[in-house]
């Protein structure tokens, strides 16, 4: 039988009624106790741990995290960190728990991030809609400045660190790294060009580092039990563990923690439950839903980054899994998920605010009825022109990576689905008496 | 020049992003569809690779912008580079190889336009864009033949105003972000932005806050689609039907290049011109809209004399011997200083040059003066060492001293604005804070009237005489920065007198470094002055004594001695000792700023002789009117600011009988018994060059070729000529224009034949200032008074504004004071109250308004507005004007 393995999760389970208080955190979960340790290894020891203990970021793209602090040019200050807790892609909510039940954690993560890549300012950029969590938040990070774990000369170690907690305005591109930094200036959330990354030029054109709220709230974990430890949990260049939200047509929806290399049946039939009400699957999405799809027959791939993208063809991305039944129109799901890119592109590049609510028209009218066969193709051909060879997201004509997401389910229809939506849409040619083209409604603000 | 970042813009963050460009050589080895190029190192790819002969479509790059690469337009396949790469923000390193025509950039160009299209209405045949439209023409040359769209477009309300001249149309919008990066990266007025998202992003104002800024028409000429459209040309033609000319501004004395363009014979349309030294593509609202005023219907077409009952027509033979007849009588009867000639700063260099030879060398009056009170005196402008405008770039620090820089020479503003940016410290000398304040590394602030306290603490330090904590910190601001200082210089208010100012001047330009760039009103107002229509001086910046052997020689006899400035002419009049007074293209009643005394020396002087367009110049007094050419209707030549000599061009045939001023002067000296025997303007131009120290060499042949113009002397900068048209480049309206479009072509290789083998030196000396000047007195302090500072606006109740409906339309006109906010409240009035203001010469009632520009103890006066105002209370010879403000009640 499968089985959790809590480790971000572990201290919320075991005091449910008052883990985001700061007594409670302190006594029980030795909150700010892995400070010492970390200031007695000093920033290089703990970026290089940090980069043995194989932790990639836990946002998305899972690009590794030692990695990514070393790239902060010598000798450039400030900088900063910036959290990056917009939690938008749909179906996932993880960091919304983190937050809510575990702040301490998170400011503790947040305090030695900073101190490894000295950084003396620091920003958790939290989804507007996260109110409880903002509120817990806020206090977690008043309680450390009054016990001097936030501000001046931190426990005697001589490093400073300013936490300021910003509530995001609603807007899934503000997760997007640098999306997040136009709006903490005060901007519009639109992504930028890389290069320069954020790495050298990011928040106020200073080098920055954006993480995870999940990837921060690990650090102290990592500090405390050893890089061996956690590289020595999970599988290949997947190590330690992630939080998958399982969703859906599941008996046990819900936030999971796990050891990667579990497969995807361990955890959405053992540890949710299965499909709900006897059902069979139809599909599910296996990280969030900017990933492809995949099919039952996938069920036995093992929960491994690489293995998603080189062999399945999709990604864990945000670790959000959802699961449809048999009873699951998949064009119906894909004009839903088009409808949210369409009103979520950030308009700033041109492939992607006119592509994202065209393909959302196309669905719309195939959705009700006034489909044509050639549809499907249609919206592979101009998509092509979003992610050229549809091979998303690996290369693509936009900013960021939402221009490819908008793609990725209708790629997941043609890939499993294609002959059922094409004999579809035949029969609805047949049954009108003429070919009426109409936009039934629709648009990205329908 | 090679560089290892080059600077970008992540809009909408305005935080300094550059891109990073890869080590290598400094001339980097590029090859481009298979042609080998050599090019700096960092310079951008969609660049190089248009300069080299290979056009990759954009929409949202501008050369003038940082690059944002949002439309996605330009992507290139760069070998070894994984996917496509927007050309507009990939700097070239050594030995790139670069695919423009690969299959899969055609795929991508096909597919963004056809995203483009999704959305953007095909009203083309409605469309003021439609045949000069970049959508349109790489539609045809890159982009699908049809659209798979089938769905409903987005809708909006057809246009919308978004400020008192420009219209957007939201549906027409592409999202380049072309209007709102200029509004914000250029123009410093970021009062537009992006609302919505998606496809349903559109260009907003802020609520309640119209995109009024200066610079506003500048968005609609680089607007790559209808979208926005101006007012004042919306419907107005059709490019095809367009005739243009390139020529320069005269609305102020930057004066940018400009394509004016025609139909029907009629004036339709300014667009700025890419002239790398002065304007950069850039126009000001005022000179890009004024050219209405051409053909306003309160011109004077046909020459008039005065009888009984009013102005009647004349023939040009009647009007010019009356006016002969008046000037000779003068003479010959009260002698030449009988005689005054105010005005010349609007028309051509070779009108000045016309009738400077007839008033000093015919008429011998020495009574002649281009400015009318507004300036700085003619030996202090003529003779202080002279920047350029592209100084201001390369400058170690730009000082401002003077107008408003934004009010008073828009596009100089933007000018000072991008260097800035580059990070010329900019130091904002001034009574109040203005438009150069917000970007300003340090303002220094004083009483008006005492702009040379400031100014002498400041040439302390850049003389590095001085220490103490402030000191300091100014030196440190200009440390280390090599280049000249450039000091903008103007008479920063109409209220007192230029004493303080021309004595900062002598403290600045005892600093070995400082060059300066004077601050004049009018368009050709340094024309004027170089040509000699300034009393003591005489064509080519020479005084009367220096030149009179050179320039008399060639115009048989100069005035004996130095004659009155405009003020003096004025005052003469009115005491009577004037006889004869010509009103050459100058309203005084308007522009004077002592209207009183204006009114008193047309009332008393015997005969007015307008020469100009506007028959009312001289209220009622006018005798004889003369009707000239305006600009746009003549050609001939202007020198700006900087002393660059650039050619004006005629567009239109006159309307009526009017007649170029400097052929005026002719047949007026002809009938004086003197032959000027110039009948084309090149001979006009040819004659300058010959008799004109400063303007050595600079003949109507040269002229004709320099792309740029030239800057005087020659001899100082030969080297800056560039000869011919501009090579290369796209020449339509909405991407840089390229200047020379007018200018001769010069075979590569053949400038040596066109150039002068040796600059020619000038053949008399020019004229240097270098102080010493008095200093001002200062006047204490009267704690319940406020000091007044006037100065002009760039909109208000001018001539070129109110002849021009689109700028009438929101030019403010009704006279105000400005007070701080604390002033104001001490007053105990709401914003718009009348308040009755004393000062020593008369009482009138103003309304107030509280700016919060204006510091305590300041009251500001906009100059050029109708209604009570400068002339009423300011004494111009009082040092300073203290105003009592008092509620009515």
């Amino acid at each position: 039988m499968a089985q959790e393995t809590p480790v971000v999760t572990r201290f919320m389970r075991e005091r449910p009624d008052d883990s985001w208080q700061f007594e409670s955190a302190r006594a029980y979960n030795a909150a700010y106790t892995r400070l010492e340790r970390a200031f007695a290894m000093g920033p290089e020891a703990i970026v290089e741990a940090v980069r043995q203990s194989g932790l990639r970021g836990k946002g998305g793209a899972g690009f590794g995290t030692g990695q990514k602090w070393s790239f902060l040019p010598k000798g450039v200050f400030p900088r900063y960190l910036c959290i990056n807790g917009d939690e938008g892609e749909p179906a996932t909510f993880k960091d919304h728990m983190l937050t809510e039940r575990d702040p301490h954690q998170l400011v503790e993560g947040a305090i030695i991030t900073a101190y490894a890549i000295q950084a003396n300012h620091a920003f958790i950029y939290l989804r507007g809609e996260f109110a409880i969590g903002a509120d817990r938040l806020q206090q977690a990070i008043d309680d450390a400045y009054a016990h001097g774990f936030l501000g001046k000369d931190i426990g005697g170690s001589g490093f400073d660190l300013e936490l300021v907690l910003h509530r995001g305005a609603g807007c899934y591109i503000a997760g997007d790294e640098t999306g997040l930094l136009s709006s903490l200036e005060g901007e519009r959330a639109m992504p930028r060009i890389k290069p320069p990354f954020p790495a050298a030029q990011g928040l106020y054109a200073a080098p920055t580092v954006v993480n995870n709220i999940e990837t921060i709230s690990t650090i102290p974990w990592i500090i405390a039990n050893g890089a061996e430890w956690y590289a020595g949990m999970g599988v290949n260049r997947s190590t330690g563990t992630r939080i998958f939200s399982v969703s859906g047509h599941v008996e046990r929806p819900g936030n999971y923690e796990i050891e990667l290399g579990m497969t995807f049946r361990e955890l959405i039939e053992g540890l949710a439950g299965g499909v709900r009400d006897g059902k069979r699957m139809k599909f599910f999405i296996p990280g969030g839903a900017s990933s492809p799809w995949l099919l039952p027959e996938h069920l036995d791939s093992p929960l491994d980054m690489d293995y998603a993208s080189s062999e399945l063809r999709t990604m864990l991305g945000s670790g959000a899994i959802m699961v449809f039944d048999e009873t699951t129109d998949p064009l119906l799901v894909s004009w839903r998920l088009a409808k949210f890119y369409a009103h979520e592109s950030c308009g700033k590049c041109t492939p992607c605010r006119e592509g994202s609510s065209w393909i959302e028209k196309v669905l719309y009218r195939m959705v009700n009825g006034q489909g044509r066969p050639e549809d499907l193709d249609l919206l592979l051909s101009f998509g092509s022109n979003i992610v050229p060879e549809l091979n998303a997201p690996f290369a693509q004509t936009t900013i960021c990576a939402l221009g490819p997401s908008t793609m990725s389910h209708v790629v997941s229809l043609d890939r499993w689905f294609r002959d059922e939506i094409v004999a579809r849409l035949e029969r609805d040619t047949a049954r009108r008496t003429s070919l009426e083209i109409v936009t039934v409604g629709g648009g990205a603000d329908a | 020049m090679s560089a290892d970042a080059v600077r970008m813009s992540q809009w909408p963050s305005e935080q300094p992003y550059v891109i990073p460009v890869a080590p290598g050589p400094d001339v980097a080895t590029v090859t481009i569809d298979g042609k080998e190029v050599q090019v700096p190192r960092g310079e951008l790819l969609i660049k190089v690779a248009q300069d080299h002969g290979t056009y990759i479509p954009r929409f949202c790059w501008h050369e003038r912008m940082k690059p944002v690469g949002m439309c996605r337009m330009c992507l290139v396949e760069v070998e070894g580079m994984r996917g496509l790469q927007i050309s507009c923000a990939t700097p070239v390193t050594d030995g790139m190889v670069v695919h423009t025509q690969s299959p899969g950039v055609k795929a991508a160009q096909d597919g963004v336009l056809e995203f483009l299209l999704v959305n953007h209405p095909l009203d083309c045949p409605v469309c003021d864009r439609g045949g000069e439209c970049p959508l349109q023409d790489q539609t045809l040359a890159f982009g699908p033949g049809e659209s798979r769209f089938v769905e409903e477009k987005r809708h909006f309300e057809k246009p919308i105003p978004i400020s008192d001249t420009v219209l957007l149309d939201r549906e027409r919008c592409i999202q380049c972000g072309r209007c709102t990066r200029f509004a914000s990266e250029i123009a410093g007025d970021a009062l537009i932005h992006f609302g919505g998202r998606g496809s349903a992003t559109e260009v907003i104002t802020y609520p309640d806050e119209p995109f009024s800024s200066y610079f506003a028409g500048n968005t609609v000429q680089i607007c790559p689609v209808g979208a926005l459209t101006a007012s004042p040309y919306r419907f107005r033609a059709r490019p095809w039907d367009l005739d243009s000319v390139e020529t320069s501004c005269q609305q102020c004395a930057v004066g940018c290049r400009g394509a004016l363009e025609s139909t029907s014979n009629r004036l339709v349309r300014l667009l700025g011109v890419d002239l790398d030294a002065v304007n950069q593509g850039w126009l000001c609202d005022r000179g890009r809209y004024a050219y209405e005023w051409v053909h306003s219907d309160a011109r004077v077409t046909t020459p008039r004399l005065a009888l009984e009952g009013g102005l009647a027509e004349a023939t040009w033979p009647q009007a010019l011997d009356a006016a002969a007849e008046a000037l000779r009588r003068a003479r010959d009867e009260h002698g030449p200083d009988a005689i005054g000639v105010l005005g010349g700063a609007r028309g051509t260099n070779e009108d000045a040059y016309a009738w400077a030879r007839l008033a000093k060398g015919v008429l011998h009056t020495d009574n002649v003066d281009a400015q009318l009170d507004d300036g700085l005196p003619a030996e202090v402008v003529l003779g202080l060492p002279r920047a350029t405008i592209d100084d201001l770039d390369r400058a170690a620090a730009i000082v401002v001293v003077g107008p408003d820089p934004k009010e008073a020479l828009p596009v100089l503003y933007l000018r000072i604005r991008a260097a800035a940016e580059a990070g010329v410290p900019v130091v904002d000398v001034s009574t109040h804070d203005n438009g150069c304040t917000p970007f300003a590394a340090c303002s220094l602030r004083h009483r008006p009237g005492e702009v040379a306290t400031p100014v002498a603490a400041l040439a302390e330090v850049l003389a590095g005489r001085t220490t103490g904590s402030d000191a300091d910190r100014l030196a440190a601001l200009l440390a280390d920065r090599d280049g000249p200082v450039v000091v903008v210089l103007g008479r920063p208010s109409l209220a007192e007198p230029a004493t303080a100012v021309v004595h900062a001047a002598s403290l600045l330009a005892a600093v070995p470094t400082v060059r300066f760039l004077p601050a004049l009103h009018r368009g050709n107002v340094h024309g004027a002055l170089d040509l000699g229509l300034a009393p003591g001086l005489l064509p080519g910046r020479v005084t009367l004594d220096a030149g009179r052997t050179h320039v008399g020689a060639g115009w048989g006899g100069v005035p004996a001695a130095r004659g009155l400035d405009a003020r003096g002419i004025l005052t003469a009049a009115a005491d009577g000792r004037i006889r004869t007074l010509v009103l050459l293209g100058c309203d005084p009643l308007t522009d004077f700023p002592d209207r009183p005394l204006v009114e008193r020396a047309l009332a008393a002087v015997g005969t007015v002789v307008v020469v100009g367009a506007f028959a009312d110049a001289a209220g009622g007094h006018a005798d004889v009117v003369l009707p000239t050419t305006v600009w746009g209707e003549h050609d001939g030549s202007g020198t700006n600011l900087e002393g660059r000599v650039q050619r004006l061009a005629r567009k239109v045939t006159p309307g009526g009988a009017a007649m170029e001023a400097w052929r005026i002067a002719g047949e007026l000296a002809a009938r004086l018994g003197v032959d000027f025997d110039l009948e084309l303007t090149a001979e006009v131009q040819d004659e300058i060059a010959r008799v004109a120290p400063a303007f050595a060499g600079v003949d109507a042949a040269v002229l004709r070729r320099a792309r740029d113009g030239v800057v005087l002397p020659l001899a100082d900068h030969a080297d800056e000529i560039a000869w011919g048209p501009a090579p290369l480049g796209a020449g339509v309206s909405w991407e840089p224009i390229p200047a020379g479009a007018d200018a001769e072509p010069v075979p590569a290789g053949a400038e040596a034949a066109v150039a002068p083998a040796r600059p020619p030196a000038p053949p008399v000396a020019l004229w240097e200032w270098r102080g010493p000047a008095e200093p001002a007195p200062t006047v204490p302090v009267d704690a319940y008074a406020l000091r007044v500072v006037a100065a002009r606006t760039l909109y208000g109740a001018d001539r070129a504004v109110l002849e021009s409906p689109s700028l009438a339309a929101f030019a403010p006109r009704d006279a105000v004071l400005l007070v701080s906010r604390t002033d104001r409240d001490r007053i105990g009035v709401a914003d718009g109250d009348r308040v009755r203001v004393t000062s020593a010469r008369a009482t009138v009632e103003l309304p107030v308004v509280a700016d919060a520009r204006i510091p305590q103890g300041v009251a500001f006066l906009p100059a050029n507005r109708a209604g009570a105002g400068i002339g009423d209370l300011v004494d111009p010879d009082a040092a300073v004007t203290d105003l009592r403000v008092e509620t009515l009640r």
